[in-house]
């Protein structure tokens, strides 16, 4: 049902830490921990130093990885209870941030989407980001009808939770809104949508 | 061919600035209104000397919100095509010249928070209408301009006078002061875009510090115009518009092409661009790539060439144009 070739289809092209960079922020969101494990594994421990981790743990929250980051010793680790205070410290760290710093984010392609939404904010062109996507490929899709912004969405069509249109889930992908677009699939007969898929999981 | 918008201008005033600059002011023959611009936008003048077409692009250093006129500082360049020889010693208050719509390749990007702007010499023209935007918008600037002698550098008294010391640092070569590059990189907030226009040597060791201080290349930006270097003598054959052709010593293929009465699409003329990228149909002889606009690969694949600087040493270049 997805319609190929859409351009703003994001691509994650994984982590990959810069060797020029004064200072490394990663933000890190369940199984995104493991991004940044792998890049241990592969670049040393030297770049850990100079690196600050935010971490989320989400769905990956009993397979504990905020242990085995923290145990990595980098120069701040911080694991966020829930994503708003994790978004709150992310500014206070922009704020605070000099050129030089690069921003690593791994996880679901909700949590990067909001994520580089703040970075944006925060003058980061998005191409200098580095992203990689692990765990859930679930969506975070906005209606295009009334706006209204639904997370963790793994099937399509599926019922819009604010105004409860059955929604197409399109590769047409917003960076301003960090999600992508969803579209009335019954507007010309309503009550003939098919039955969800599970898409996204 | 330039989207055949080019505008007859008449030349409203020439303003001595030091012994080597001298600025132009352009008005529209038809008393219409110039179109508004965006800073670091340049234009290509059109100059007849005795016969040769001459097309030179110049940034444009006027405010950008004045459509009254267009303005440009041209530095003489002795041993050089020609262009600048001719602006200083032809041209006169009253001649007529034809001018490009603006072009720019080189704007600031408008999601960065604060500017940081690097001139050497003439360099400084597309910052002047770029520093205008900058303060009427309210945004965070500043200026690090190296020049060689207080007497030779043009511009940098009325620019401390305008917006004072704090954002216009001046360096003199002859003072032995020299823009200190690694340290300005180093302490700049998150989201500050790098500008850098001057001498090759210069835009160059401005980049290559700023990366090594961790910035992004998405933050850097430069413009660099290439003359075309002079070079042998060598044949073309277009084979669209079936033209024999010799691009002389010092012409390009395009200026060649242009003679010939070829209407061959340009923008920049300067290598940066990409308007004028033709493809190669039979190549016996190498290309020399003198732009900085094709990638490695499509240098290697001997299938395009930009005809505005590079040039061709061998039997015969054939070209679709």
């Amino acid at each position: 049902m997805l319609v190929a070739g859409i351009k703003s289809r994001p691509e994650y092209k994984g982590l990959d830490v810069d060797a020029h960079a004064k200072r490394h922020l990663f933000v890190l969101e369940g199984e995104g921990a493991q991004a940044l494990i792998d890049q241990v594994g592969a670049k040393g421990r030297d770049f850990l130093a100079k690196s600050e981790i935010l971490y989320l743990a989400a769905a990956a929250a009993p397979k504990a990885y905020d242990v085995a980051l923290s145990a990595l010793s980098p120069d701040v680790f911080w694991h966020a209870p829930t994503l708003q205070p994790l978004l709150f410290r992310l500014r206070a760290c922009l704020d605070l941030a000099r050129m030089g710093t690069r921003l690593y984010i791994a996880g679901t392609e909700g949590f990067i989407g909001q994520i580089m939404q703040v970075a944006m904010e925060y003058g980061i062109d998005y191409h200098s980001i580095h992203t990689e996507h692990r765990g859930s490929a679930a969506r975070r899709v906005q209606c295009v009808h009334c706006k209204g912004i639904t997370d963790n969405v793994t099937t399509s069509p599926f019922a819009c939770t604010h105004c409860g249109l059955p929604l197409l889930v399109r590769d047409h992908y917003s960076r301003r809104l960090g999600a992508f677009q969803g579209v009335n699939i019954d507007a010309e007969e309503p009550g003939t949508a098919p039955a969800p898929e599970e898409m996204f999981p | 061919m330039s989207l055949n918008t080019d505008m007859p201008v008449r030349v409203a005033a020439v303003t001595p600035v030091t012994d080597l600059v001298k600025r132009f002011r352009f008005e529209r023959m038809d008393g219409h209104p110039m179109p508004f611009f965006s800073g670091g936008a340049h234009v290509v003048v059109s100059m007849n000397d005795n016969g040769i077409l001459r097309r030179n692009p110049y940034s444009l250093m006027s405010n950008p919100d004045d459509s009254s006129g267009f303005e440009i500082s041209v530095l003489r360049v002795p041993n050089s095509r020609g262009g600048s020889i001719f602006m200083h010693e032809q041209v006169r208050p009253g001649d007529q010249l034809t001018v490009s719509q603006p072009v720019n390749l080189f704007a600031p990007d408008h999601r960065g928070r604060k500017h940081i702007l690097f001139a050497g010499g003439i360099g400084i023209t597309p910052f002047i209408a770029m520093m205008e935007q900058f303060s009427r918008d309210n945004i965070a600037f500043e200026l690090h301009y190296a020049i060689r002698s207080r007497s030779h550098g043009a511009y940098w008294q009325q620019l401390l006078e305008r917006y004072g010391p704090r954002r216009i640092k001046i360096y003199v070569d002859e003072e032995n002061t020299f823009i200190p590059v690694a340290e300005i990189a180093d302490n700049q907030p998150l989201g500050t875009h790098l500008y850098v226009c001057g001498p090759a040597g210069m835009i160059d060791g401005v980049l290559l510090t700023a990366l090594r201080a961790g910035w992004p290349k998405e933050n850097l930006h430069s413009e660099r115009f290439l003359a075309p270097p002079a070079g042998l003598p060598f044949q073309v054959f277009l084979e669209t518009s079936n033209i024999h052709m010799t691009v002389g010593e010092h012409q390009s293929i395009l200026e060649a092409a242009e003679a010939h009465g070829c209407d061959a699409p340009y923008m920049c003329r300067g290598g940066a661009c990409g308007q004028c990228e033709t493809e190669v149909l039979s190549c016996d002889g190498t290309l020399q790539h003198n732009d900085i606009y094709l990638s490695d690969e499509e240098r290697a694949s001997g299938k395009k060439i930009m005809i505005c600087v590079s040039r061709f040493k061998g039997q015969k270049l054939v070209l679709q144009l």
